[in-house]
C-alpha cells in the first residue's frame, strides 16, 4: 500500500555515506532557531505578569505561576476560554470529519463509477483546488450575510466541509487501492451499492481518509480569516479569533496592571497548540504519506 | 411504451442506475462545494457588477468597480507590497527548504529523524499563535530580541517598525511553512530508487553531479506544488499582518495588504460591491501568477 511512501522505501546504498559534522551542526542550528518561539512560549506561560516584563525571556521567572495562569485563564470572564476551546473542537471535528466522509464518498464514486458528466466534474473540482481558500473568505462573508448565516456555527462549519483537494486525493487513492473485481464480486453476492462502499471501499480507503481528516482538522483548527469575518459575538469564537481579540485588548490598554492579559494570551496560546502538536507526533506517517500523494504526479 | 428486454437495454438501465448511485455518493460534497465555493464566487461576481449610491440606490456598474481598483492607490500600494514580499520571501523560504531536504536525505546527519519532525512542527501551529509568539519576541515591551540587544550593549532593532515589518512577517511565514515545503521535497527525493544512485556511482558521478542530475529533476514536480502554495500564501497575506496590527497599529494600515483592505471594506467600510470586485481580482491575480511562476520553475512538470 502507498500509506507511507516517504518513510518505508528502503534506501540501501552500496556505500553508506559518512556522517558530516558540519552538516549536522548547520541543520541543528536551524532547528534551534525554529524552536526558540515554542520554548519561549512554554517558559513564559509559567511567569507572572511582572516576571514577564522584568525577567529574561528564555529563563524562568522568580515564581512558578503556570498553574495560577491556567487557573486565571479558565476562570477569566466566566470561562470564555473553555467556550472558545469547545468551539474550536466542535468546528474542527465536525468540519474535518464531515469533509473526510464527503471526500471518501465522492472520491469513491469518481474513481469507481462511470457516469455522464464525470470528466467535467473532475475538471471543475481540479479547477477549484486552484482557488485560494483565503480568497473565498470575503465572498463567503458576503453570501452568508445575504442568507442570514452570519454569527452561526454553520458559517464556520459549512466551508470546512468542502475540500476539493481531499476529494481529488481520495479519487486518486481509490483508483489504485480498490480493485474493481472486488466490487463486482460483492455485487454478485448481492450487496447493495452503499454496502459495497461501506464494507469494501471505506475499509481500503482508511489511510487516505485519515490523511484528509488530519489535514482538514489542522486547517480548521488553525483557521482565522473566515471565523473572524463571519462571527461577531465572542461566545461563538474559536481559539484563534479569541486569542487575537485578547491580544488587541492587552495592547490597547498598554501595560495593563489591573487586568494583566498578556499571561492569559501566552498561556492560552500554549494550551491551544498542545493538542495538535501531540496529534502530530503520533500520526506522523499519515502526514508524510499525504504530502507524498499530493506532490507526486499521477 | 413497448417493454423491451434485450440485454443492451438491461445494461443501459443498469448503467443509468449506477450513474444515479454515483451522483448520490457525490451529493454531500457537491452541496458543501456549492454553498462554500461556487455560491460565494458567483454571488461576489454578481455584487461586483453593481454599485450602491447615496442617491438612486443600487445600479448596474459593469466593470466600473474593477477599473476603480486599477486607479486606487490604497489597493495598488498593498499589491506592490505583497508582490515585493513574494519576490523576496518565497525564494528564500524555498531555498532553505530545498537545502534542508537535501541535507536530511543525504544520510550524513546526526539524529535526522528528530530534525525532520522539529522543523515540520511549526506547520501545526496556528498562524495566530505563531504571530503572537514572534510578535512578542520582536516587540518592545518584553521582547526577547530587545533583551538580548540590551545585554550586549547594542541598539534595540525596531522589528515591528515600518522599516523592518515586512522582514518580521517574512520570518514568521518562513518559520511556519519551511518544514512543510521541506517534507514535500524530501518525499520527492525518497521516491528515487536506490538503483539510480548506484548506477550513477558506478558511472563515477560525485555528490554534486548526483544532486544536479538526479535529485533536482526528482524534486521539480514537487517544486511546482510548493511554488503554487507559496504564491497563494504571499498574495493572500492576511493572518500575520492582521494580528500584528494590534502590536503595531501605526505601521499596519488598513490597506497594508490587499486582503486586509478587502476585509476592511467588506466588514467595517460596508463597501460590499467594491470589496467583492477586489476579492475576485485578487483571486484571479493569484491564480495567474501561480501559473506563471510554476511554469518558470517546472516547465515540464507543471500541474496547473
Amino acid at each position: 500500500m502507498a500509506t507511507s511512501v516517504a518513510s518505508t522505501v528502503p534506501r540501501t546504498r552500496a556505500s553508506k555515506p559518512r556522517r558530516s559534522w558540519l552538516l549536522t551542526v548547520a541543520v541543528w542550528t536551524l532547528v534551534a532557531y525554529f524552536m526558540v518561539p515554542l520554548v519561549w512560549l512554554a517558559i513564559n506561560a509559567t511567569k507572572t505578569n511582572s516576571d514577564l516584563f522584568e525577567t529574561f525571556g528564555l529563563a524562568f521567572g522568580d515564581s512558578f505561576a503556570l498553574f495560577a495562569n491556567v487557573g486565571n485563564l479558565l476562570s477569566y470572564q466566566d470561562g470564555i476560554y473553555i467556550r472558545w476551546f469547545g468551539n474550536t473542537v466542535l468546528y474542527s471535528v465536525v468540519g474535518a470529519g464531515g469533509a473526510a466522509v464527503f471526500a471518501a464518498l465522492g472520491g469513491y464514486a469518481l474513481a469507481k463509477y462511470d457516469f455522464r458528466g464525470r470528466r467535467a466534474l473532475i475538471a471543475t473540482i481540479l479547477g477549484a483546488t486552484a482557488v485560494p481558500g483565503t480568497a473565498l473568505a470575503v465572498p463567503t462573508y458576503l453570501l452568508f450575510a445575504k442568507v442570514g448565516l452570519i454569527n452561526t456555527e454553520a458559517a464556520v462549519i459549512i466551508p470546512a466541509l468542502a475540500s476539493p483537494f481531499g476529494l481529488f486525493l481520495m479519487m486518486v487513492y481509490a483508483r489504485e487501492a480498490i480493485p474493481t473485481a472486488l466490487i463486482e464480486a460483492a455485487r454478485i453476492d448481492g450487496a447493495g451499492e452503499f454496502r459495497v462502499f461501506w464494507s469494501i471501499g471505506m475499509r481500503l480507503l482508511t489511510p487516505a481518509f485519515v490523511t484528509v481528516l488530519l489535514f482538514q482538522l489542522v486547517a480548521t483548527w488553525n483557521n482565522y480569516f473566515l471565523p473572524l469575518i463571519v462571527l461577531n459575538q465572542s461566545d461563538k469564537f474559536p481559539l484563534t479569533v479569541g486569542l487575537s481579540l485578547w491580544n488587541s485588548l492587552a495592547n490597547a490598554g498598554g501595560v495593563n496592571v489591573a487586568e494583566p492579559l498578556y499571561p492569559l494570551v501566552i498561556t492560552g496560546s500554549l494550551l491551544a497548540v498542545l493538542p495538535l502538536c501531540v496529534a502530530f507526533f503520533f500520526l506522523q506517517r499519515y502526514w508524510q504519506s499525504g504530502m507524498a500523494t499530493g506532490s507526486v504526479k499521477e | 411504451m413497448i417493454p423491451r428486454t434485450s440485454t443492451a437495454a438491461r445494461a443501459g438501465r443498469a448503467r443509468r442506475r449506477k450513474g444515479r448511485v454515483a451522483w448520490l455518493f457525490l451529493a454531500p460534497f457537491l452541496v458543501a462545494f456549492s454553498a462554500s465555493i461556487v455560491g460565494p464566487l458567483v454571488y461576489a461576481g454578481y455584487l461586483s457588477a453593481y454599485k450602491k449610491q447615496l442617491v438612486g440606490g443600487t445600479s448596474f456598474a459593469g466593470a466600473e468597480n474593477y477599473l476603480r481598483a486599477f486607479s486606487d492607490p490604497l489597493f495598488i500600494e498593498g499589491v506592490g507590497r505583497v508582490l515585493g514580499f513574494l519576490a523576496v520571501q518565497v525564494p528564500i523560504m524555498l531555498g532553505i527548504s530545498l537545502l534542508a531536504a537535501l541535507a536530511i536525505d543525504s544520510g550524513r546527519l546526526g539524529a535526522t529523524k528528530g530534525a525532520r519532525i522539529l522543523l515540520f512542527l511549526p506547520y501545526a501551529i496556528p498562524a495566530v499563535v505563531a504571530t503572537l509568539m514572534w510578535g512578542y519576541i520582536f516587540g518592545g515591551q518584553f521582547g526577547l530580541v530587545g533583551q538580548v540587544a540590551r545585554a550586549a550593549g547594542l541598539p534595540t532593532p525596531d522589528l515591528l517598525g515600518s522599516g523592518l515589518m515586512m522582514f518580521s512577517i517574512g520570518n514568521i511565514v518562513t518559520w511556519s511553512f519551511m518544514g512543510y515545503n521541506m517534507l514535500i521535497f524530501y518525499a520527492a527525493l525518497r521516491s528515487v530508487p536506490a538503483e539510480v544512485y548506484e548506477a550513477a556511482e558506478i558511472d563515477g558521478a560525485g555528490e554534486f553531479r548526483k544532486a544536479w542530475a538526479i535529485k533536482m529533476p526528482a524534486i521539480r514536480p514537487s517544486l511546482a506544488v510548493a511554488v503554487i502554495f507559496s504564491v497563494i500564501g504571499s498574495i493572500q497575506l492576511f493572518n500575520e499582518p492582521s494580528v500584528l496590527q494590534a502590536l503595531s497599529p501605526a505601521v499596519i494600515t488598513t490597506n497594508y495588504t490587499p486582503n486586509l483592505y478587502t476585509y476592511n471594506l467588506a466588514f467595517s467600510g460596508s463597501q460590499a460591491n467594491y470589496s467583492a470586485a477586489l476579492a475576485i481580482l485578487l483571486g484571479g491575480m493569484t491564480v495567474v501568477i501561480a501559473y506563471v511562476a510554476q511554469w518558470f520553475v517546472a516547465r515540464r512538470d507543471r500541474i496547473l
